[in-house]
């Protein structure tokens, strides 16, 4: 930023530097107001979204639309077994990422030493939470429903649900150790002065206080799960299932799997019925963040 | 393992013994289960790997690499049929550039906006709201591209399709402008202080210390979100695959229907491909196309970090 004298060859005898503040605070400011308007154009751009789902959809939300079945005719179509898929899926997703993404995230922070294996380890999973999630739906299509097919019922809620734990392990395990490492090493030293091994201190006084970091991130990760389209269509889900399928039957569907074949039609009345398949859907997705936010503030200042 | 050192006679004054043995037991046994949980993680690479690596194999054999790299069409389900994968990574690379011009530059002032500008009981909901944004589920990203943007483009663009791969491309830079902003603000936000007050001193305005001090301090983690969003746009699939058609072409005008390589995947998967066919086979050649093309962006995004990252104590 330093003004050389050369750029006035005329002016010597009075060489004063120039510090041009004028001008540059002028673009400061075009500079300020260039962050602001983005900052303002990506959450008006949610803003809309929004809006504009709820005009589309929020006629044809009632008891009704929660209660019937996907149909060929848009005026009778529900959601039923989608909104039933869903929730199965959450619950097969959860049961398996959860113990298994915390367990991992557990070892890699409080018993892993420092060697190859965890930095492998580590360098796999950040890898894995950049992979494309149609790859793990072809992970899930070779594995779970040919491969193991015999178990899980081939293109079932139960290998969708399994391959959507795949999916958001990285997410658990990063959110686990993220929870771990702010706990206080004092806590765990007081433990273990007091006679306690590494795995008692760690159940019995640090997992409580990391309890809800490691709950919000699971449900965050969770939240991406269920908005998950393009793994289920690969694994197997189908469009119209007039009826509500359980964990090992075959013939599955989803609310972002209906919601997607309502999109790709032609006709707008289908249009404006997967807008009300969005809302139900967000309407899921923002009791499980609400949740989360709560867990987060409820829990934060135990520490 | 102390109770055995003492004598049997003291037994009955009921002397605490901790059960060192059991506590030794369990803490190896949860050991080994925590451990078989994360190396669940590298399990599921090689099972990628392996998946991908098998029926790719198997499609080589049946279609030779240089028909795959050379054809100029993508036709695998015609009677006639041709392999050009490029075809397919013409549309990825079109929409993923679209993406990335919408996102980087907005993602990158937000994150500035975010870190320097706002103020911070200001930052604590705009940074929650972009996160919302962030979780929004892609197929209603692309239903806002087909059903919103692409209406309202073809009011400007006369000869625009109603697939095409700029509201595409527009909105998914939408969808990864909040992955960018948020990971680039934790950068910034961690360069210190003392950096900036260091630029203030010597007479550098706000913005001059943004881009010359703070934003080159921070390069390495603002370039991993970038390679972490170009890497998202190019696997994403539900945007693409509802607003910017089904349409293999070999071209960058954004203005046609086009094909990428997610959307190809969506579409064959979507009706039942019976194991061992030849089309079962291409998705996964497919797969391993676009595996391959983000691994070299994580590897370059791992050494990137690694050389140029700045340490401050």
């Amino acid at each position: 930023m330093t003004v050389s004298n050369s750029v006035f060859p005329e002016t010597q005898s009075e060489a004063r530097f120039d510090p041009k503040l004028e001008s540059r605070y002028t673009i400061d400011n075009i500079f300020k107001y260039a962050t602001w308007f983005a900052t303002i154009l990506a959450l008006a751009v949610l803003a809309i979204l929004l809006l504009d789902v709820l005009v589309d959809g929020l006629p044809n939300l009632s008891l009704d639309f929660l209660t019937s079945f996907p149909s060929r005719r848009p005026e009778n179509s529900g959601v039923l077994s989608p909104l039933m898929g869903t929730l199965q899926l959450l619950i097969v997703t959860a049961l398996f990422a959860f113990p298994i993404g915390v367990g991992a995230g557990i070892y890699l922070q409080e018993f892993a030493k420092d060697n190859w294996f965890t930095r492998a380890l580590e360098i796999n999973i950040s890898n894995l939470a950049a992979v494309p999630t149609v790859i793990y739906g072809l992970l899930g299509l070779a594995a779970f429903v040919n491969l193991f097919g015999f178990l899980t019922g081939g293109r079932s809620i139960v290998s969708g649900g399994l391959t959507l734990a795949l999916l958001i392990l990285p997410v658990i395990i990063v959110a686990t150790r993220e929870s771990l490492k702010a706990i206080p090493d004092s806590l765990r030293l007081a433990g273990m002065a007091l006679g306690s091994t590494r795995w008692q201190v760690v159940w019995e006084h640090v997992l409580p206080q990391a309890f809800a970091g490691i709950l919000t991130g699971t449900i965050l990760g969770l939240s991406r799960a269920i908005g998950d389209t393009a793994t289920l269509v690969i694994v197997g889900a189908k469009t119209f299932v007039p009826f509500i399928p359980l964990f090992f039957q075959a013939g599955f569907t989803a609310l972002p799997i209906i919601i997607f074949n309502w999109v790709s039609r032609p006709q707008p009345a289908f249009h404006s019925i997967a807008a009300t398949g969005i809302i139900v859907l967000m309407i899921v997705l923002l009791t499980m963040n609400a949740t989360a936010i709560f867990l987060r503030n409820k829990f934060q200042r135990s520490v | 393992m102390t109770g055995s050192v003492l004598p049997p006679s003291s037994q009955s004054h009921g002397l605490w013994q901790p059960k060192r043995g059991a506590s030794k037991r369990t803490e190896d046994i949860v050991k080994v289960i925590l451990g078989a949980f994360a190396a669940i993680s590298i399990a599921t690479t090689i099972g990628i790997v392996l998946s991908l690596v098998f029926e790719t194999f198997q499609f080589f054999t049946e279609v030779p690499l240089w028909r795959f790299l050379t054809d100029r069409a993508w036709t695998p389900l015609f009677t006639n049929p041709q392999y050009g994968i490029f075809v397919l990574i013409s549309a990825t690379f079109l929409t993923s550039v679209i993406a990335m011009l919408v996102a980087v530059p907005l993602g990158l002032l937000s994150a500035v906006c975010l870190s320097e500008y706002a103020p911070r009981n200001l930052r604590a909901w705009l940074k929650p709201g972009l996160e919302i944004l962030a979780g929004v589920p892609s197929v209603v990203f692309g239903y806002f591209a087909l059903l919103l943007v692409t209406p309202f483009l073809r009011q400007f663009i006369p000869g625009m399709n109603t697939f095409n791969g700029l509201s595409a491309g527009l909105v998914m830079g939408i969808a990864i402008l909040p992955t960018i902003a948020s990971l680039s603000e934790d950068a910034i936000f961690a360069v210190p202080q003392s950096l900036r007050q260091g630029s203030y001193a010597i007479g550098a305005t706000k913005r001059e210390t943004i881009l010359n001090v703070v934003l080159p301090a921070a390069l390495s983690g603002i370039v991993a979100s970038i390679v972490l969003g170009v890497a998202r746009a190019v696997g994403e699939t539900m945007i693409v695959t509802l607003a910017a058609g089904l349409n293999p072409t070999l071209t960058l005008n954004p203005l046609v229907p086009i094909q990428t390589m997610t959307a190809f995947i969506v579409q064959v998967s979507g009706g039942d491909v019976p194991v061992g066919s030849l089309s079962y086979r291409t998705l996964f050649a497919v797969g391993t196309t676009l595996f391959l093309i983000t691994l070299a962006l994580n590897i370059f995004s791992f050494w990137f970090v690694r050389k140029y990252q700045e340490k401050y104590d």
